[in-house]
């Protein structure tokens, strides 16, 4: 992984300073506000229904053991023994004291972590794919590119004030796993006709109040002009796009209203001017590059045979080794996901305990690096193969190993009325219900490939509009309701969820869940046609009608 | 009001006059509004010329006049409307601008570093600002990932 240099130190050891600073001087009276608000929220600090909340990044999801044991450290020493891993890939704890925050700082700084642009409207952590590196269906690793993208965006003088959040995620792979055609820019490595990988770049695409899927603006745009491109479009953004209404201020309500032709117009004008300063030299690139280099893998992983054996004689390995891992590009390794959806516990918490762990386990078996994924779980991404079975074991003893990555109980989930001051309606209960309701392990195996996501509003944190089943919290005359939404996706064939029907209450939502799951298992062809699929070819109307035939 | 201009506290000479006042002084800075009106006779009159860049201000429009101005007020009204970053980068990079760049209005200590990266030379201070603290701001980080015009 990236190794920072005395500069990359230096700038978030001066940013430690100066938030101590500001701090002191907001404790103070001396800035008011609504200005140490900005801030405060551009070093990742909200102010919570019962505590701040500290957002730390995890840049592009990657995390080395050391990281993680900081992280372990911090939620024993400053708050309650756990912290939560976000729908992007960072890190959020959820009672710190707000003049211990720069101490926090401080001690993420000490392991090269920092909070910067992890919330503000401006240029936030980049994201990507937790199988960058390691997947089989990779054109190119991104890694590279998101740490020049996140150079670029650290403290960028000229777009820390943007009109509203901004957001950009790579993804590398044919599949796509990092939601990129949901972000303000997403990046798609690609391969063009005489064998040049570059970018194809969307614009546009973002959650939230009004889910909208990126437009594709550049079908391929050399690795070389990665920042003059980024710097046009965002030049283009900062200038131009709405600062009247903050509902209206993305980017892709720029897009809709100016229409993609002219946007990109607009951008390719601002590009030319800019192209040859900012273009990115080749050693650059390389020299990226080498910071990712493939870590010393055993050429003899595959002839191990304990593997087969245990999968033979251990049919509950077998299942978690079915549902929980990944193939790998190298023979005899795989990709080993850490599921922070244990059914009694937050979707996407950790608690130190299991930190520390899971920090111990990446040094033995992982070549010290974790995963953070988008989807709320952890990932050790290099798992001999003849390791699986202990490392299973272990997982399990630290209930990180209940088999259901990408099935039903997978749900993603927002903080919500328990903690957030945004809420509209309970998210951590509702998944905890649905949980309980689906009970056997064999049931939820048996509902297959399945995206549940739940927030607790509209500004959709937990990405309920591209769960297969989406369900967002609303308020109806003080009362906690849910609206439910079938069929959005966040990968290649993107979509955003059309709506069931009416909202229901809270003692309803999860019997309808389980009566879209049934409707499901009734109407599919057989045991391989997935949910979305299901959904995709018999349309709403069985769903609409089993839910709302009691009413 | 207390100025800033190259990082040293100064007594600051201009003016600015609004649209239908008669100038007065011998620096003053007008609106682009009175620019677009009067620009033929502002040209003509002796002293110096300075002129008040709102924040939807297109920078572009004004590009071939910048030589007839000594100073470029640009007027923020409200921290968070971050244009005027945009607008002082070009003025100094892609325009070549080399009169003094200022900043007036609504902005705060904590983003003279950023103001002062992308060429903005002097900044026009509220009265409860500690001058001498502000400068240290603009210090505030001594190493930086992207290019600067400043």
């Amino acid at each position: 992984m990236y190794q920072y240099t005395n500069k990359d130190q230096t700038i978030i050891d001066e940013r430690v300073t100066q938030f101590r600073d500001q701090t002191e001087r907001f404790l103070k009276g001396e800035i008011p506000d609504d200005k140490y608000r900005a801030l405060r929220l551009m070093n990742g600090v909200y102010i919570q229904t019962h505590a701040p909340l500290l957002r730390v990044a995890g840049p592009y999801g990657l995390l080395s053991s050391d990281q993680v044991r900081k992280l372990g450290s911090i939620a024993r020493d400053y708050d309650k023994g756990y912290c939560h891993f976000t729908t992007r890939q960072n890190i959020q704890f959820n009672w710190p004291a707000l003049e211990r925050v720069p101490d926090i700082l401080e001690e993420l700084a000490s392991v090269q972590m920092h909070a910067i642009q992890t919330s503000g409207n401006c240029l936030r952590n980049t994201t990507s794919d937790q199988l960058a590196g390691v997947c089989k269906d990779e054109i190119e690793d991104p890694r590279p590119y998101c740490e020049i993208i996140r150079q670029w965006t650290i403290l960028h003088p000229e777009f820390a004030y943007l009109p509203r959040k901004f957001k950009i995620a790579v993804s590398g792979a044919k599949l796509d796993r990092a939601a990129t055609q949901f972000h303000d820019i997403g990046l798609h490595l690609v391969e063009n006709e005489q064998g040049v990988v570059g970018f194809k770049v969307f614009v546009g695409g973002g959650l939230g109040r009004t889910p909208v899927i990126g437009q594709m603006i550049k079908p391929f745009l050399e690795k070389e002009h990665l920042l003059s491109y980024l710097e046009a479009i965002v030049r283009v953004y900062n200038l131009n796009g709405r600062r009247d209404n903050k509902y209206k201020a993305r980017i892709k309500i720029l897009v809709r209203e100016t229409g993609l032709a002219e946007f990109s117009q607009q951008v390719d004008t601002e590009w030319a001017l800019i192209k040859d300063q900012l273009a990115i030299p080749t050693e650059h690139i390389t020299a990226m590059q080498a910071q990712f280099a493939l870590p010393a893998y055993q050429a003899d992983a595959a002839q191990d045979t304990s593997y087969a054996e245990h999968l033979a004689k251990d049919s509950r390995f077998a299942t978690w080794v079915k549902h929980n891992t990944a193939e790998h590009k190298i023979d005899g390794y795989r990709a080993v996901y850490i599921s922070l959806k244990a059914p009694d516990s937050p979707p996407g918490d950790c608690t130190d305990v299991q930190l520390d762990a899971i920090a111990g386990l990446a040094d033995e078996y992982s070549f010290g690096m974790v995963r953070t994924t988008h989807r709320q779980n952890l990932v050790l991404a290099d798992i001999k193969q003849a390791d699986l079975f202990v490392l299973w074991q272990k997982l399990e003893s630290l209930k990180l190993a209940t088999p259901n990555i990408g099935k039903a109980t997978d749900m993603i989930c927002c903080p919500g009325l328990d903690y957030c001051g945004l809420a509209l309606a309970g998210s951590i209960g509702v998944a905890k219900e649905i949980n309980e309701s689906l009970d056997s392990i064999d049931y939820v195996h048996d509902l297959g490939d399945i995206k549940i996501n739940i927030s607790g509003c509209m500004n959709g944190c937990a990405h309920q509009s591209v769960g297969h089943i989406g369900i967002l919290g609303v308020d109806k005359k003080g009362e906690e309701w849910y609206q439910v939404t079938l069929g959005g996706s966040s990968e290649n064939d993107a979509a955003i969820g059309d709506r069931l029907g009416p909202s229901v209450s809270k003692e309803e939502i999860t019997p309808v869940v389980v009566k879209l799951l049934e409707v499901y298992l009734e109407q599919r062809l057989n045991e391989d046609e997935a949910f979305l699929t299901t959904y995709r070819r018999v349309g709403m109307n069985p769903f609409k009608e089993r839910v709302y035939a009691t009413h | 009001m207390q100025l800033i201009k190259d990082k040293q506290v100064t007594q600051d000479s201009w003016a600015f006059i609004v649209d239908d006042a008669p100038l007065n002084a011998d620096f003053n800075t007008v609106s682009q509004a009175r620019w677009r009106k009067e620009g033929a006779d502002l040209i003509n009159r002796k002293g110096a010329l300075g002129l008040r860049l709102e924040s939807d201000a297109v920078v572009e429009e004004i590009a071939a006049d910048l030589k007839h101005f000594q100073l470029i007020e640009l007027h923020i009204p409200v921290f968070t409307d971050g244009r005027a970053f945009t607008h002082a980068r070009l003025l100094r990079s892609r325009f070549g601008f080399t009169g003094d760049i200022r900043v007036s209005g609504d902005f705060m200590r904590d983003q003279v570093f950023y103001l002062s990266r992308v060429g903005v030379s002097s900044f026009e201070l509220n009265d409860q600002d500690s001058a001498l603290e502000v400068i240290a701001s603009m210090d505030d980080f001594s190493v930086q990932y992207q290019d600067s015009v400043a």
